[in-house]
């Protein structure tokens, strides 16, 4: 049986191994053979870019080789797909090389669109690629005070990220010494300050603890850059002397070209994983359409439930169990404290107060992540 | 009455019925009419609140066995 995983981001590199383990017998019998191809040799740990941009990580932390992370029989190419033929069970890459499969699992991820926003791209920060997280990191460095105005495009990749920038700004202005010089203007699309009710119920009072103000239905429609002015699409106007962005996101360019997706995301059974109308195609990660977090986390245990069922088609000759949505999202409140959101489908979060201990636990994961996706943790 | 397009966020925490609404008209045409599912009683009040704020057409709300209906239409 041939498995072929495209996308070797945390969703497709966690299923690879995950794989390689339940299948090492299969796999030395050539009964089944893994084959992930990948954009790049390298891998990148994205959460950490949110730390990059406050100076707090730097970008030799961010890397490791894809290669390296991957449990032996696994075949590696680094070689993108451009074309899926579904029809035939077979893809072909840049390199012009053509895959068959009898399973195939889309794992391609999404990319930042700030270019969607007019005059966007031009005028705001965002820590979303590692270029743009060391922009972000300078303008920082070079800002002696004013108005921070932070905004955000739908959908965007970890919805704790508008929170955690926030927090993480208050603190990084005040150790500096220019807390007092700065006014943080939070933005957020729904009308409340985070789409998790709890979260938003713990999140309000901290703003007006710590003097940041918020506005909310606030979804930007275009960027003012002359007279430094956000706009959004129900009529508010947010004044700006440094622009913080959380784009807008879409699917891969390469899911839109041979038109799997709206946006870039493949529709996709939120139990199964399957796409829609595919049965031996599985989406995960960022790439699914299924009304979720686009997240790292969402994507690890959705590569442990797939790789439990493929393992078991192979073994059994049908999966065993539905994916429940669980998700488990830190949530950085500053530079010192944080806690966590844990929920799935049918049960939301339930956040705590945050704490040291919490923070402490995030920085550990920042370092075992590798472990994670090595398939280990 | 004119197709919908069917927005299925039952079950969805996060982002939410609402964001999920608000990423999926960017794709739609003037209009188009969708139908937001959801499984959290607070989107009857939270998404009419948005369309009227933006200016897209409420066309109604209806409730069956915990799921609540949204009915909308683009109209820019």
């Amino acid at each position: 049986m041939k498995i072929l995983i495209v996308g070797g981001g945390m969703g497709g590199t966690i299923l690879s191994n995950n794989l390689a383990r339940r299948l090492a017998a299969e796999i030395r019998s050539r009964k089944v053979q893994i084959t992930m191809l990948t954009a790049s040799e390298k891998h990148m740990y994205q959460p950490g870019l949110l730390y990059l941009a406050l100076g707090r990580m730097t970008p030799d932390e961010l890397y490791r080789d894809q290669a390296g992370l991957l449990e032996p029989g696994i075949d590696l190419q680094v070689d993108p797909v451009e074309t899926f033929e579904l029809d035939q069970n077979q893809v072909k890459t840049k390199g012009g090389k053509t895959h068959a499969y009898d399973i195939l699992v889309i794992a391609t991820g999404s990319r930042p669109a700030p270019e969607v926003i007019p005059g966007l791209a031009e005028n705001a920060e965002q820590f979303y690629t590692e270029q743009g997280a060391l922009k972000m990191f300078r303008s920082l460095q070079a800002f002696q005070g004013g108005r921070v105005v932070i905004a955000m495009g739908v959908p965007h990749k970890c919805p704790m990220a508008p929170l955690e920038i926030t927090f993480m700004l208050h603190d990084y202005f005040k150790d500096r010494g220019i807390r007092d010089k700065v006014q943080l203007h939070y933005t957020y699309p729904v009308g409340r300050v985070h789409s998790l009710e709890p979260v938003a119920k713990w999140a309000q009072p901290e703003f007006d603890r710590l003097g940041i103000t918020y506005e909310t239905l606030f979804n930007m429609k275009e960027v003012d850059g002359k007279n430094h002015v956000v706009k959004s699409e129900e009529g508010g106007e947010a004044k700006y002397d440094l622009l913080i962005t959380i784009p807008v996101h879409k699917g891969m360019e390469v899911i839109e070209k041979n038109k799997l997706g709206q946006g870039g995301f493949i529709p996709t059974n939120k139990t199964k994983l399957t796409m829609e109308g595919h049965p031996n195609v599985y989406v995960i990660g960022d790439t699914t359409n299924i009304p979720i977090s686009k997240a790292g986390s969402t994507a690890h245990y959705q590569a442990e439930t797939l790789g439990e069922n493929i393992a078991a088609i192979v073994k059994l000759g049908q999966p065993v169990r539905e994916h429940d949505g669980k998700v488990f999202c830190f949530i950085e409140c500053g530079k010192d404290r944080a806690t966590y959101a844990m929920f799935n489908y049918t049960n939301p979060p339930d956040p705590k107060p945050p704490t040291r201990a919490m923070h402490w636990f995030k920085m550990a994961y920042n370092k075992l992540y590798w472990t994670s996706a090595r398939g280990l943790l | 009455m004119p197709e919908r397009t069917i927005i299925d966020a039952r079950g969805s925490f996060c982002p939410g019925p609402l964001m999920e609404l608000i990423a999926r008209l960017k794709y739609g045409k003037v209009g188009e009419e969708f139908e937001v599912l959801s499984s959290d009683k607070g989107s009857a009040n939270d998404i009419p609140e948005w369309l009227h704020k933006v200016g897209h057409e409420f066309l109604g709300t209806r409730e069956e066995a915990g799921v609540w209906h949204i009915a909308l239409r683009k109209t820019k």
